[in-house]
């Protein structure tokens, strides 16, 4: 039991993906599946930084009378992980933007089938 | 200014370009930038291929010494890959101004960013020496590539769009699942220092899921079967100058790093063994093999059937890598730069035609041999060489592909090639039927012979397949390095 | 004789495609298109017969042109059976020339740019597997002769013509890419080496179970020799116009395909070897079945040209029963039968297409009385189909001579039974047009009077009905050059 509770950040880790990717995958709604991808990055965003804590380790900045730091450099890199998972969200939703003003609808169930031709 | 010096340029110059791009106004002078930091790129990558075929180049920036910085190392595999996409692109760009005028009229500064932005990525990926910067680039690269694809004209494009960017973002994720678990395992991102540290812990779970994650991520940006969808629509509806960038350029690379981590990174000798990834490798391949020729010998839209022939083509390359030998990579090698040379010409000729006629449907190329007779023939001859005529570059590629599969003895595999060959001739050949056999109906309007600014590029890289078909001293000789360069000794200095 | 060119080989089998290219942008400009059409044909001509007179002469040219990859290589050599199949289609193509010009004409085909570029790039080909010294040079002149034969194949484009031109072409690639090709490739993996060499490559290299294998592979691989059951692209070729079926599917590219099984025969297996291998009587059924069967199929084909397209079949198993009976004697037969038919089959096509724009006329049935309308072109067929008969004074009976005088020394009593049942066949499928036309009289309401094809068809086939008669007189040196292939005759 300790064991499990000890890992919890990790299972939370777990769970946000499981929930990210379901909704990537079954939802039809476009925004919905924006969502569920921010979250499956999110996921992974929590799994770098937990890596990065060191037990009774502080804050990265150099101070006097503190020997143990955490290590920093996860942080820095999910700085850049957050702005690409920005970046891929705004890109998302300006083009589900554009497809609603394209088609009239975000539900990508029914999309692309009024378009005839030459899909199989 | 020494060549490792001058190399982390090819990646700069196309990036700073896209900032200056983005502001430019006009049709004219968007391209001209594009055109002229494309081909700086390519130049600088041409002069750094032999170098580091000597010797590994490695470049530090800010001077802070690697494993700490961010490297950029480049042996003969990576400069190869380099040379290729920034080739590619520099030949692709004199054929995109008519080409995007007619299908991108508006806002072509943002466009032409977009393609600089995409292709500073694909060079960043390539060049990078550090797992996390390979994430970075590779969604720089994906983000401006959404951004294209959504230009086409057609309303479709932004669906095909929007699936590619929900596909190729859980694949980037996953790769970034992969790198996260190796970096908790070793505490470091550079590649060479991975592969130093990781054969200590490389016996535990969570480096094998690594190796699963980033296997699979790299396979969907790959298009291999079965994580191929996106790839079809999204070639079919980008606007022609994009699909020709793409299938030229972007599979290509992601091969690469599969390749990267693979081989260099975890060894060939442990991700082989502790994964049946030579068996899962060899299955998915030949599955994409036949399943990619099949859909596109029905395909009434050329564009698509190419797209298709695409799943199929990366079945070849990813075939040559199941294989795990000298010949089998080199072959993977050569035919990523072949496939590379005969697809970007197929799609600059559809593009042509589209580009004439107005659509890329296979009753739109009724009787266009007798009056587009140049852009038709060289589609046709183009299409010898995807299906591997001798005299060709695809032939060489698929002589080395048979050659690795006979090695080790696998005749069904010989068999296979050679049947979804005789796939491409139908695919290929339903297209010659239509342009010189058949009458154009009266209905449809008569096009006459595309511009030369069209032609000349086209021409130039069918020149190109008969030429590295013929003359293979330079692939050959390229791709066996590369291939020794990831099998043997890694990424020692 | 020295006033002749001597130029290198790879030159020489430049010069039909330099004349392709030319013709091609001659375009639609018929006069120029014309002389372009002659004089490479000429040309080419002059150049073959300058190698011949070198050749003769004891000079032995052999060339690379350039390795594409370590041991891969463009390169040629001239060697007896090469020179004589090179010799043949010059001098077949320079009376072809007239003739396809005044049929295309006379008929009002179109697209005649192309047409012509694609006859030239044929021939082009053929010398450049005349000439191969290794197999994968032999392979890319291969391909190269069945990709472009099928514009010509397909040329008047209706459905029926692109139905034929896909048999066509499916089976002559399936075949090669799928069969010729992997053999080729185990050759190169067993021995290092694609090079034809005097006793063969494939000696004690393999196994003689996987030389078994081999054989199978080449011989139905080479799809242009037309073994049954991959002989079905030969009748479907016939929708192509008449001169297409003369020069090509009765010389040019049937020719190529069983000069490439001699070749195979000769310089990868080597006789001594080939007699060796199970198959090889296997193969040797196979063909004298085939020889057999089409003749019966022959008969029962009122269609003129269908009839000599399966009469074609038949005879190019002659040729492979020659090289599957593996002895010397045999050999040179089948040699010297792939120059006595080319002539005389390409006379019987030549009078089919002559009979057609003159008459109309397809059907055996239909031609009671024209010889009368017709005399030149009927005798001119009479000489041809002895020719192919083999009977005197015709070159035909030279060949199915050795033919004959081989299986003997071979020890095939029930081949030599088959080559003489055959020939009654030939009869019994050959004449009956013959004496329809000069025996019957006309029907009635026909108009009669003299009526020949116009003068540059009547010609050619005068000519190469000559040739047939001039061949009976010269078989000698045939057989002396041929005898070159296994050194000094004896």
């Amino acid at each position: 039991m300790m064991t499990v509770l000890s890992f919890f950040n990790y299972w939370i880790v777990v769970v946000l993906m499981m929930i990210g990717f379901y909704c990537v995958i079954a939802r039809g709604n476009m925004v919905k599946k924006v969502m569920g991808l921010n979250l499956f990055q999110t996921s992974v965003f929590i799994l770098f930084i937990s890596a990065g804590k060191i037990v009774g380790g502080s804050t990265p900045i150099v101070r006097e009378g503190v020997e143990l730091y955490s290590n920093p450099l996860p942080h820095v890199l999910i700085l850049t992980a957050i702005v690409v998972g920005v970046a891929t969200t705004a890109v998302g939703l300006a083009l589900t933007v554009r497809i609603n003003e394209a088609y009239g609808s975000i539900e990508d169930d029914h999309l692309g089938d009024e378009d005839d031709g030459d899909e199989q | 200014m020494t060549i490792t010096e001058l190399m982390p340029f090819s990646v700069l110059v196309p990036l700073i370009a896209s900032l200056v791009c983005a502001l430019l106004p006009g049709r004219f002078w968007p391209w001209a930038v594009t055109l002229v930091a494309t081909i700086t790129s390519a130049v600088i990558a041409a002069i750094t291929l032999p170098a580091a075929a000597q010797v590994t180049l490695s470049y530090a920036f800010g001077n802070w010494p690697p494993p700490i910085g961010i490297e950029y190392r480049v042996d003969a595999a990576n400069a190869f890959v380099a040379l290729l996409v920034a080739g590619m692109a520099a030949v692709a760009l004199p054929w995109a101004k008519k080409s995007v005028d007619r299908e991108v009229p508006e806002r072509q500064g943002a466009f032409y960013a977009l393609f600089l932005l995409a292709l500073s990525g694909l060079l960043g990926i390539t060049l990078s020496g550090d797992a996390f910067n390979i994430f970075v680039f590779l969604e720089i690269s994906s983000l401006a590539t959404y951004g294209l694809i959504a230009h086409g004209s057609d309303r479709r494009a932004l669906l095909a769009s929007f699936r590619y960017l929900i596909m190729g973002t859980v694949g980037a994720t996953f790769l970034l699942i992969g790198i996260g678990f190796l970096y908790v395992m070793t505490g470091t991102l550079n590649l060479a220092d991975l592969a130093e540290r990781l054969p200590e812990v490389r016996d535990t779970s969570t480096v094998r899921a690594a190796l699963a994650f980033i296997i699979v991520g790299m396979g969907l940006k790959l298009a291999m079967l079965p994580l191929h969808l996106w790839l079809p629509n999204a070639y079919t509806y980008a606007p022609s100058f994009v699909t020709v960038f793409l299938a030229g350029t972007a599979t290509k690379v992601a091969l690469y790093v599969m390749l990267r981590f693979v081989f260099t990174v975890f060894a060939p000798d442990w991700s082989f063994v502790v994964l049946p990834l030579s068996t899962v490798l060899m299955i998915l391949a030949v599955a994409g093999m036949f399943a990619g020729s099949w859909v596109a010998m029905f395909q009434p839209n050329i564009k698509r059937m190419l797209a298709y022939s695409s799943v199929a083509q990366v079945g070849y390359m990813v075939l040559g890598v199941s294989l795990v030998s000298i010949v089998g990579l080199t072959a993977a090698f050569l035919h990523l730069f072949n496939h590379a040379l005969m697809k970007t010409a197929l799609f600059m000729a559809v593009g042509t035609v589209i580009y004439q006629v107005g659509s890329g449907h296979l009753k739109d190329f009724r009787g266009l041999g007798r009056t587009m007779p140049w852009t038709l023939t060289a589609f046709a001859l183009a299409g010898l060489s995807i299906i591997g005529v001798p005299l060709t570059a695809g032939f060489v590629s698929k002589w080395y592909l048979i050659q690795a599969a006979l090695d080790q003895g696998q005749w069904f595999l010989v068999v296979l090639i050679l049947i979804t060959s005789l796939m491409a001739i139908v695919y290929i050949w339903r297209v010659i039927e239509a342009a010189w056999f058949q009458e154009r109906p009266g209905n449809q309007p008569a096009a006459g012979e595309a511009p030369l600014a069209l032609l000349i590029p086209t021409w130039v890289l069918v020149a190109l397949n008969f030429y590295f078909g013929i003359d293979t001293r330079l692939t050959v000789g390229g791709a066996t390095a590369a291939a020794e360069a990831l099998l043997g000794g890694g990424m020692a200095p | 004789m020295s006033t002749l060119p001597q130029l290198n080989l790879f030159t020489v089998v430049l010069i039909p495609f330099i004349g392709a290219a030319l013709i091609a942008l001659a375009g639609t400009h018929r006069a120029l298109r014309e002389g372009l059409s002659w004089s490479s044909s000429i040309v080419f001509f002059l150049a073959v017969m300058g190698l011949l007179v070198a050749f003769l002469d004891g000079d032995s040219a052999s060339q690379t042109v350039w390795e594409i990859m370590p041991g891969l290589a463009i390169a040629f050599r001239l060697e007896p059976l090469g020179m004589l199949f090179a010799a043949m289609s010059s001098t077949l193509w320079v009376l072809a020339t007239p003739y396809a010009i005044g049929y295309m004409n006379a008929k009002g085909y179109s697209n005649l740019g192309r047409f012509f570029a694609c006859y030239a790039i044929a021939l082009g080909a053929a010398a450049g597997i005349a000439f191969a010294d290794n197999l994968f040079t032999l392979f890319v002149f291969y391909e190269i002769l069945s990709v472009s034969t099928y514009p010509l194949v397909a040329h008047t484009g209706d459905n029926k013509a692109k139905q034929g031109a896909r048999t066509y072409l499916a089976l002559l690639l399936a075949t090669s890419i799928g069969l010729m090709l992997p053999a080729m490739i185990w050759v190169w993996t067993a021995t290092g080496t694609l090079d034809f060499a005097d006793g063969g490559i494939l000696a004690g290299q393999v196994s003689p179970a996987a030389g078994a294998v081999l054989l199978v592979l080449f011989m139905y691989g080479t799809g242009k020799a037309a073994l049954m059951p991959f002989h079905r692209w030969l009748p479907a070729a016939m929708v192509a116009p008449t001169p297409v079926s003369a020069l090509l599917h009765a010389v040019a590219v049937v020719k190529a395909g069983v000069f490439v099984v001699l070749k195979i025969a000769i310089y990868v297996f080597g006789l001594d070897y080939l007699r060796e291998l199970a198959t090889s009587d296997v193969m040797l059924y196979i063909a004298a079945f085939t020889m057999l069967a089409a003749s019966l199929v022959a008969i029962r084909q009122d269609n003129l040209k269908a009839r000599l397209a399966y009469s074609t079949v038949s005879q190019l198993s002659y040729i492979v029963v020659g090289a599957m009976l593996a002895v010397q004697l045999s050999a040179i037969g089948g040699g010297m039968h792939m120059l006595m038919h080319g002539f005389g089959k390409i006379t019987l096509f030549f009078c089919a297409g002559a009979i057609y724009v003159a008459s109309g006329k397809t059907k055996v049935s239909e031609f009671d009385g024209l010889g009368r309308r017709m005399p030149v072109t009927f005798f001119a067929f009479f000489i041809g189909a002895l020719c192919v008969i083999g009977l005197p004074p015709t070159g035909g009976i030279w060949s199915k001579w050795h033919l004959v005088a081989g299986a003997f020394d071979a020890g095939h009593t029930a081949i030599m039974l088959a080559f003489m049942l055959s020939t009654l066949l030939n009869i019994g499928y050959l004449l009956p047009p013959v004496a329809r036309a000069f025996l019957r009289p006309l029907p009635e309401g026909e108009r009669s009077g003299f009526n020949e094809a116009p003068w540059m068809c009547v010609i050619p086939l005068a000519l190469t009905a000559l040739g047939t008669l001039v061949l009976f007189a010269m078989a000698q040196s045939a057989f002396d050059l041929l005898g070159g292939m296994f050194g000094p005759v004896a």
